[in-house]
């Protein structure tokens, strides 16, 4: 009887190619980046190295940008397409706390102070705006097919644009700021700039993995990011958590949009576009909703583009997006999930 | 009755088109004929409310929102890298119809410009479909690669797309050493459209530049476009392809169950969306700029056409038109009348202030859409349940079980061992080897239940 009833359905296993032609692609794509990138090193070891200096900064603010991206995708699988625009928000209030209201101009240890009262003043406006937004906003979409809180979002980045490029804000002009870094230079990079960065970030990104990984909120964010209604089954405020995650992700933008501001000493209403774009390939790259990931990635975007930029064999700035955004296309059609990430059949 | 019923839709076939080409009519008479007869009072308000150019601008406008909503509203496929189809029209457009800015390749094709002119200049009909195509085949390209994904990861990579062309665009004076559309500065004096046969006809320009007369006949030109699309788009959503793609829009997985291709419907989406983007680029090129630059195609031109779909009621054809008529609007002439007006009551000068608003007014409009009106000013029946409806997780904890489970005791409750007994028999009838039911009495049934 059972005979019969296997007989006509066995099948011999064929080959997928799919995914064996896949993976060879894959790793024929990674192959070529390496290639390229002792290509460049051996070319000219000295440029090379000073674009590593300029990408590990570059990479470190990414990463801290994308983290925003990849905790709120994470927690409701949103893509904050406001995100970047308001890291633009951040750098715009950063030089008006820092140069009109403290007077900044030579950045050195006496600028310590305003430094911590800039960062305390746009983390805690980051993380207001961002909240204020998911209440708002989000919130109310929560339920509605995933479009709609998609294009809020798109909506939202025009409004922060709106609001920066109006005279009295910042201008649609790119504006440059006074400010003046000592300190010594290796090969075109202040190395200070560089120890600023790192001095800000790692413990940021440290305290991060901390609030996640080890207490009670952080506990929360994971269970509301799995399950939203058996979280709130066991007690967990789910709004209130959502709330707080858009708030650490909003404070991390503000921080990096002072040490943008500090390094690149400008700011322009179209910053947060492209640099957003940037950090959230970083998100996809390192695996998306994956913290450590997302540092990872932010370094390797920094570190890809900048070779690319400086690099003796690099397609030069003027290709700069292109370059990011092909890696965002790629990755996307071969490993959407990312270096750290799971497969997920849902999240594609 | 058959007879009347059939006269019934044989009117609601051919009622729109005749209210369209008598709105088109009405458009061109009234710029050509009935305002300069009217009085200063009369027509000075509408010329500076509604000028011809804006006119043509919106009809372009409607063109691409037309492409998009083929795209987002029927497919369902966010598309945020629009503008890639509207700058490869418009170079197109450039690239046949121009002065060379590098190549000496001299070729007329019934060009409204002298023998003597040196370059490529083929007729604007003729560049139309080329550039049709030749969108349709990026779209394919950019298509590809993304079937696999949804939602917002697809958003992500179009958006990219998008902003690669742009980049290429902006790099072309210097591809490898070759100067491919002049880069930056862009391609500037492109051939205007010429009329043809149709300049025979006493009184009629023999090719349309952007002078004030000439603009007006642009309302024939560009309204027969518009027509064209909007026939194909409404044609094509009752067909056997807009079917599918409703279907690919609500359930994918549901849909390729059904028999509907998903490679197939979702890269005709794409070449049909991209067809009609190439249509407006070279209307907007050829018609309406006279030139193109690579500054024009950025992202909030994406957005911008997405907001119409948005605003106007995704899925309806009618709708994105009226909703890219009236953004249109408001994005070239309509905000600066209004702060004319606001202006001209308060006592201060606004004309200049509230267009540079005009990013926080879209963004703002966006999301209420999104929070208030989701389903669009004109929205599709099918389009405005699909919008409105919760999703399956809010269903399922709402009580989705409860109704199944109601459902089937239903079902239990009311069956009779007479039904059981004939659903038996026609079951062995079919396949022998079945054994009859055990018998079972309508008793134990209900108390089995609940």
């Amino acid at each position: 009887m059972t005979a019969v009833g296997v007989g006509g359905t066995r099948r011999k296993s064929a080959i997928r190619l799919g995914p064996v032609v896949e993976r060879i692609l894959g790793v024929v794509l990674l192959a070529l980046a390496a290639i390229w990138l002792v290509w460049n090193l051996l070319a000219d070891p000295t440029r090379f190295s000073g674009s590593v200096l300029i990408g590990l900064q570059n990479g470190l603010l990414y990463a801290l940008v994308a983290l925003g991206y990849t905790m709120v995708y994470g927690v409701i699988e949103l893509i904050n397409f406001a995100h970047g625009d308001l890291f633009m928000l951040a750098t715009i209030v950063a030089a008006a706390l820092m140069v009109s209201v403290l007077g900044v101009g030579h950045v050195g240890a006496v600028t310590l102070l305003p430094l911590v009262a800039a960062l305390v003043g746009c983390m805690a406006f980051g993380a207001a705006v961002n909240v204020s937004a998911e209440f708002f906003a989000y919130r109310r979409l929560r339920t509605a097919p995933r479009l709609a809180p998609l294009m809020t979002a798109v909506g939202l980045s025009f409004v922060f644009r709106g609001i920066a490029q109006q005279d009295y804000v910042n201008g649609s002009a790119q504006k440059n700021w006074p400010i003046e870094w000592g300190g010594p230079i290796v090969e075109g990079v202040y190395l200070y700039k560089l120890l600023l960065v790192a001095a800000v970030t790692t413990p940021l990104l440290l305290g991060m993995r901390y609030i996640v990984s080890r207490t009670k909120m952080g506990k929360a964010m994971r269970a509301v990011a799995q399950d939203q209604d058996a979280a709130r089954l066991v007690g967990i405020n789910v709004n209130g958590t959502i709330s707080f995650t858009f708030a650490l992700g909003g404070a991390l933008a503000g921080a990096a949009g002072v040490l943008y501001f500090l390094v690149q000493a400008q700011t322009y209403y179209d910053t947060g576009t492209q640099f957003g774009l940037i950090a959230f390939t970083a998100a996809v790259l390192g695996g998306i909703g994956n913290l450590t990931g997302a540092v990872v990635g932010g370094l390797a975007i920094g570190l890809i583009q900048s070779i690319n930029e400086g690099g003796a064999h690099g397609l030069g700035s003027n290709w700069s997006q292109s370059v990011v955004f092909l890696i965002l296309i790629v990755l996307m059609v071969f490993r959407p999930e990312g270096i750290f990430g799971r497969a997920s059949t849902e999240k594609v | 009755m058959p007879s009347t019923s059939r006269r019934r839709a044989w009117l609601s076939d051919y009622t729109w088109p005749l209210g369209y080409v008598a709105v088109i009519m009405f458009l061109f008479l009234l710029y050509q004929a009935i305002l300069p007869n009217l009085i200063d009072e009369v027509s000075g308000p509408v010329a500076a409310w509604l000028p011809v150019a804006t006119i043509n601008e919106c009809l372009m406008w409607a063109i691409m929102a037309l492409g998009l909503n083929v795209v987002v509203g029927y497919a369902g496929l966010l598309d945020l890298g629009y503008v890639a189809f509207w700058a490869l029209g418009g170079y197109t457009a450039g690239w046949l119809m121009a002065a060379p800015f590098n190549w000496s390749w001299n070729f007329h094709l019934f060009a409204p410009v002298a023998e003597t002119y040196p370059g490529t200049h083929i007729t604007f009909w003729l560049v139309i479909l080329i550039a049709g195509c030749l969108c349709a085949l990026l779209g394919v390209v950019i298509g590809g690669p993304t079937l696999r994904l949804r939602g917002d990861y697809l958003a992500l990579v179009t958006l990219g797309f998008g902003e690669v062309i742009t980049q290429f665009f902006r790099n072309s004076n210097d591809i490898d050493g070759y100067n491919v559309a002049n880069g930056d500065a862009g391609i500037p004096i492109i051939d205007p459209i010429g009329l043809g046969p149709f300049s025979l006809i006493k009184g009629v320009p023999a090719s349309l530049t952007n002078s004030g007369s000439d603009n007006i006949y642009k309302i024939l030109v560009l309204g027969a476009l518009l027509g064209l699309c909007l026939f194909v788009s409404l044609r094509i959503r009752g067909g056997r392809l807009g079917r599918a793609w409703l279907a690919i829009r609500e359930d994918q997985l549901a849909a390729s169950t059904m028999g509907v291709s998903l490679v197939r419907s979702k890269l005709l989406a794409y070449a049909v969306g991209a067809f009609f983007g190439g249509i407006g680029g070279v209307a907007n090129a050829a018609g309406i700029t006279g030139a193109v630059s690579p500054s024009g195609f950025d992202f909030s031109k994406s957005v911008l056409v997405l907001l119409m779909v948005v605003l106007g009621g995704m899925g309806n054809a009618w709708g994105v038109t009226i909703g890219a008529f009236l953004l249109a609007w408001l994005n070239s002439n309509g905000l600066r009348q209004i702060g004319v007006a606001v202006g001209a009551a308060s006592g201060k000068n606004l004309e200049a202030v509230l267009p540079r608003y005009n990013f926080l007014i879209l963004g703002l409009l966006l999301v209420l859409m999104m929070l208030f009106r989701r389903e669009g000013l004109l929205p599709e029946k099918r389009t405005k349940a699909l919008m409105t409806m919760p999703s399956r997780i809010e269903m399922e904890s709402v009580g989705a079980h409860i109704a199944e489970a109601e459902a089937k005791t239903k079902a239990f409750t009311e069956s009779t061992s007479d039904a059981d007994a004939e659903i038996a028999a026609s079951a062995s009838a079919v396949s022998p080897h079945l054994e009859p039911p055990p018998e079972r009495s309508a008793r134990s049934v209900k108390d089995t239940d609940r």
